[in-house]
């Protein structure tokens, strides 16, 4: 919200210089976001009348004016259209310096002499934009300094106001803040009760008393329309952010600002017969003031006659009752909507104005007469016209009581740590408007009708904190009461896994938990996705329901930034939609492609493959120190190639994750050229960690036999080495050393090359042992997985 | 000595000078020392001499053969340090060249400074929980003092899936969820991810924060002065100035905005304060009674702090960030200066 200085000095008088006012104002709770001046700098200009006006002999578009400065006359060429003899407007003189630092000098426009500029709103950096000359009041003395005449030496301040601070929303209210904390009287802007001098009146009915407890209005008959608004108010909506659009509307967005009381002016020829202040009528239709049409439900309060909705009340005015360039006769409506019947429905409709952010904030219910009557007495100084009595609709057992809030005072040393006297309580209590009523143990605090924030017990203490200055209340370090926790050893954090696939190369990503729906369906066809009912955009519209389209993505965003190896891991969860209920579920993705080593000399570089991603998975869970819990075996994914695709399961056989090769099919679809390598593991079946249990060391020397062994080209190696494992005890490691297809193997079959460590734990293993036991072990193996000893 | 013998070690030296090789050396060893080798025939000519000439001749004879043993060292050693010399040119390599292997990587910049926040917590006993994103309107609005028309629910442009369903706003739905599973006192922060439905140069529609609250029966505003200030500080690894004014958020009272010194201009006013010395860095306050009712704590028995930071601001901060949206793009360029 902004509010110019000059306008907040006639309700405080204070004497601090700005940078103190907005310091203070910002430790009270009213953000200052800006201060700025209510002009850019500018010199030398002054209020002018046009004598004259001729034809430029050498240029259409340009008028030869002569322009009184009161001293002297001055010829000026002017190319604006509404320069007219006259008028009274801003002439820079020479010697004038405007924003910018534009310096006017004397010239001669196509042979023309031009002594100085007559300038527009635009010129002087009062408004972004203009259409013509700044057109000053006929009474504006001539000759006068221009920042002098529109008291331009003032300072604008933009106030971000908290929701609960909607006593603040005008002039009056954050006057009565500063006066509050410098112990300047707020000063009284007294508005007599105005008299009627016609009869006219509109009756008014509230059918809802519990939305409307108090609705006035007053017909005013006979306004002179050719009045313009006068320009210390013009200037002052301009500070406070408002155009102006003729006095009519200038006036209730005036006191709007000024009070905080939205009002609102129907034509009054445009009523039929009563005013209805009513729940709209389902898919009853309401053409706004915007031309917008809107279709209503019955949470809306409608301002209506007998036949037709007038006004979305609280929020915006009908077309259809507007008053436009015509209009004479009016009904000035002053109301008090409650909070909850204006709230939200502005959201709803998109319909932000200055009247539906006070109404659902909250509008002092006691504020109505006051407000209507200073609109009236501003509207009929400047426009005349004959008003008629006030209509008062009030519903006095709807309308909101003030606020007794009980209080305890040791509250205050309990909850903000510091003991005041109770009269430096009482003190805040009262320089905010507030009666206080002490009896033992709780007193009684009954707030100002503007503080409806008050309501409990907390919002007082808050006023404490603030009046006492948040920067004054003490600080402690926290005094730590606790007992220590067990750390859990079987959990493994996943920030020490994440820590591995770093030093394993893998550079961590964040991306969006939303994406495209294409590339879910893609990935998972058969995963039924969650949908956001309002997404920023269609490819940020689905929950993922696997990471890989987020890092299919930035990898595809960093190869186009020439980057050839990419290695990323993300963490974070997954969003299916199981048997009809969401199911969050955190998972670990990993993706790989390029080169499986940088760029360097000596070793020849190669393609990542399966095998070094799978030895990354592998090193988790090695990491956990449970690699021979899990199990890798073919498993089928339809985003991954069917020939290059493992899934992991745990020693329960319950499902951990995939590793895969992209499938080629969806290349194209992600825009990839290169194989890309894929890992999803669940991380509740990774992030668990073993206890280790000693077990002794064998102090007998180990023996090795190495063993190459011919089977099938399809058979899986690690089958044959879980066989030996399982069934030779003495067998305490296989290591696969060599797989070999080609010359001197049979097509289809493979050359499997294992080395066998065998150790016993209670003697040294003799010869004979162990050639036995390779002999019967290679027999039992030949017959199970049709392999035969390479010779 | 006699002649013969000064010959036969003359002889061993002019053999021993030449040989070239370890080998050679221990052959020219062996054929003189060796079973049949010079030496030792000489000995065995003693056994033809008288007693009295024995010793004689044999101390001649052992004389010669010590001189050859030294010569015989001496030509090993002058072998050896020569092969050692020609091994440690031949393997001296270019130690500039690059060291090979396998390239580090790093965790994202918004963890790195996660984990700070954790661990400067974790020193006082805060632990950490989690909830989750996809949340119900209880938890993340009226559970916190947000009933649906409030005017605060139009600072959250909330992304929902039905009515009451939505991504969570804010983590102080798991302060909810914490209270409601476990009694006081509590500790805790949550960090994580949340979401608004708002994308332009200064937001993106996800961002992370981490919720911080205490619950114990004599926590007061200036115990959440000093866990605020020691957090800033210890983050900032500065003794940073700070200052909190009045704010307003539904579900703390009193409630409040902290402010840093710039860290940018160090209070002197720059583009990045909006030239007012201060960025706001995060908003706390005492847990509001309402909060307390609607998970049955007794208000009166107990009270409790909250705060919540945004966790990509302080990462801006901290490495001096210009741009949010850098955080999302995850370009390898922007995210390897974290390593």
């Amino acid at each position: 919200m902004l509010v110019n200085e000059a306008w907040l000095k006639e309700f405080v008088n204070y004497s601090m210089p700005i940078d103190e006012l907005t310091a203070k104002l910002t430790m009270a709770g009213l953000e200052v976001d800006s201060v700025e001046p209510a002009a850019a700098e500018f010199s030398g200009v002054v209020v002018g009348e046009v004598l004259s006006v001729e034809a430029h002999p050498n240029a259409d578009k340009l008028r030869l004016c002569k322009v009184s400065v009161g001293s002297e006359t001055l010829d000026i060429v002017c190319g604006a259209s509404n320069v007219r003899e006259g008028l009274r407007i801003p002439v820079a003189t020479v010697g004038a310096v405007l924003p910018g630092n534009f310096k006017i000098k004397p010239s001669k426009l196509r042979g023309e002499p031009s002594n100085g500029m007559l300038c527009s709103e635009e010129e002087l950096g009062l408004a972004d934009s203009a259409d013509g000359l700044m057109e000053l009041p006929a009474d504006a003395p001539i000759g006068d300094n221009i920042r002098d005449y529109l008291q331009l030496d003032d300072t604008i301040i933009e106030v971000d106001l908290t929701p609960n601070r909607a006593d603040c929303l005008s002039i009056e209210g954050v006057a009565r803040e500063i006066a509050c904390f410098t112990g300047e009287a707020l000063i009284a802007q007294s508005v007599g009760d105005i008299a009627p001098t016609i009869d006219d009146v509109v009756s008014v009915k509230v059918d809802v008393p519990e939305d409307c407890p108090r609705y006035l209005g007053r017909v005013i008959k006979g306004l002179d329309r050719s009045v313009p608004t006068p320009i210390w108010m013009q200037e002052k909506l301009r500070r406070c952010g408002e155009r102006s659009l003729g006095p009519l509307v200038d006036v209730t967005n005036y006191v709007l600002l000024e009070l905080g009381q939205p009002l609102h002016t129907f034509d009054l020829n445009k009523i039929d017969g009563d005013i209805v202040v009513r729940r709209a009528r389902s898919n009853e239709i309401l053409e706004l003031l915007n031309e917008q049409k809107i279709e209503l439900d019955d949470d809306v309060l409608l301002i209506a006659d007998e036949h037709k909705a007038l006004a979305f009340a609280g929020v915006m005015g009908g077309a259809q009752s507007a008053v436009n360039d015509e209009t004479t006769d009016i009904f000035l409506e002053c109301a008090f909507f409650t909070p909850i019947s204006i709230a939200g429905k502005s959201r709803k409709f998109g319909l932000h104005t200055d009247a539906s952010h006070r109404f659902e904030r909250g509008v002092d219910p006691e504020l109505c007469y006051r407000a209507l009557n200073r609109a009236i007495e501003l509207l009929t100084s400047i426009a005349g016209g004959e008003v008629g009595p006030l209509t008062d609709a009030t519903s006095a057992n709807t309308l909101p009581t003030s606020n007794v809030v009980p209080f305890r005072y040791e509250r205050i040393q309990r909850v903000l740590g510091v003991q005041l006297d109770e009269d430096v309580v009482e003190s805040y209590f009262t320089s905010l408007g507030m009666t206080v009523e002490k009896s033992t143990g709780e007193w009684l605090v009954t707030a100002p009708s503007y503080r409806f924030d008050m309501a409990i017990e907390a919002d007082l203490i808050e006023e404490v904190a603030r009046l006492y200055g948040y920067d004054n209340l003490p600080q402690n370090s926290l005094n730590i009461s606790g007992s220590l926790a067990s750390v859990e050893e079987r959990k493994q954090p996943l920030d020490r896994i994440k820590d591995l696939l770093v030093d394993l190369g893998y550079q961590e990503a964040i991306t969006y938990s939303f994406t495209d729906e294409k590339s879910l369906e893609l990935l998972t066809p058969n995963a039924d996705v969650y949908k956001l009912q309002n997404p920023i955009s269609s490819d940020l519209s689905t929950m993922r329901t696997t990471l890989w389209a987020g890092l299919l993505k930035v990898m595809d965003a960093n190869i186009k930034r020439n980057e050839e190896t990419v290695r990323f891991f993300e963490t974070g969860l997954t969003f299916v939609v199981e048997n009809g209920t969401l199911k969050q579920e955190q998972v670990l993705a990993m993706l790989a492609t390029g080169q499986a080593q940088p760029e360097q000399w000596g070793d020849a570089s190669r393609a990542i493959d399966f095998y070094d991603v799978k030895h990354d998975v592998e090193s988790i869970l090695a990491l956990n120190g449970l690699a021979a819990d899990y199990q890798f075996k073919s498993g089928e994914h339809n985003a991954l190639h069917p020939g290059q695709t493992a899934e992991l399961t745990n020693s329960v056989g319950e499902h951990v994750g995939y590793i895969g090769l992209l499938h080629p099919a969806l290349e194209s679809d992600f825009d990839i050229k290169k194989p890309v390598y894929l890992v999803e593991l669940k991380q509740q079946f990774i992030q668990i960690k073993d206890i280790p249990v000693f077990h002794a060391v064998s102090k007998y020397p180990p023996v090795r036999r190495d063993l190459a062994l011919i089977v099938d080209e399809k058979l899986h190696v690690n089958e044959i080495v879980d066989y030996i494992y399982k069934q030779y005890e003495l067998v305490n490691e296989v290591i696969v050393f060599d797989i070999y297809q080609g010359k001197g193997i049979e097509t289809g079959r493979k050359s499997v090359a294992l080395g066998l460590i065998l150790q016993d734990k209670s003697k040294t293993l003799v010869e004979q042992e162990v050639e036995e036991l390779i002999a019967t072990l290679l027999k039992s193996i030949s017959a199970l997985f049709d392999a035969q000893l390479r010779e | 000595m006699d002649n013969s013998l000064e010959n036969i070690v003359e002889q061993a030296e002019k053999e021993l000078m030449s040989a070239d090789s370890l080998s050679v050396v221990e052959d020219i060893r062996v054929s003189y020392l060796g079973k049949k080798g010079v030496f030792t025939r000489q000995m065995k000519t003693l056994g033809s001499l008288s007693p009295e000439e024995r010793p004689k001749v044999g101390a001649v004879i052992n004389q010669a053969k010590q001189k050859f043993q030294a010569l015989l060292e001496q030509r090993k050693t002058e072998l050896e340090t020569a092969l050692l010399a020609k091994r440690l040119t031949e393997e001296t390599i270019d130690v500039t060249l690059p060291g090979r292997g396998q390239s580090v990587g790093g965790v994202h910049p918004v963890t790195r400074t996660m984990r700070r926040i954790e661990q400067i917590f974790n020193r006082i006993g805060f632990d950490v929980a989690m909830g989750p994103e996809v949340e119900d309107d209880f938890h993340n609005f009226e559970a916190l003092n947000i009933p649906s028309h409030h005017p605060a629910r139009a600072m959250h442009d909330t992304f929902y899936f039905d009515e009451h369903t939505l991504l969570r706003t804010h983590t102080s739905p798991v302060q909810i969820r914490v209270m409601e599973n476990q009694e006081p006192p509590l500790k805790v922060i949550a960090p994580g991810r949340v979401y608004r439905c708002d994308s332009d140069i200064t937001h993106t529609p996800m961002f992370h924060q981490v919720e911080g609250f205490v619950v114990d029966k004599n926590i007061n505003f200036a115990d959440l002065k000093g866990v605020i200030s020691e957090f800033l500080k210890a983050f900032f690894e500065k003794d940073v100035k700070i200052r909190f004014r009045p704010s307003y958020f539904p579900f703390t009272e009193p409630s409040a905005e902290v402010d840093i010194e710039c860290v940018m201009c160090e209070g002197e006013g720059c583009r990045v304060c909006g030239r007012t010395g201060w960025l706001e860095v995060l908003g706390c306050g005492m847990i509001h009674p309402e909060v307390f009712r609607h998970i049955k704590i007794d208000s009166d028995e107990y009270t409790g702090f909250a705060f919540g930071m945004g966790v990509e601001r302080l990462t801006m901060l901290r490495y001096k960030i210009n741009d949010l949206r850098l955080f999302f793009e995850n370009d390898l360029k922007f995210l390897k200066q974290f390593n």
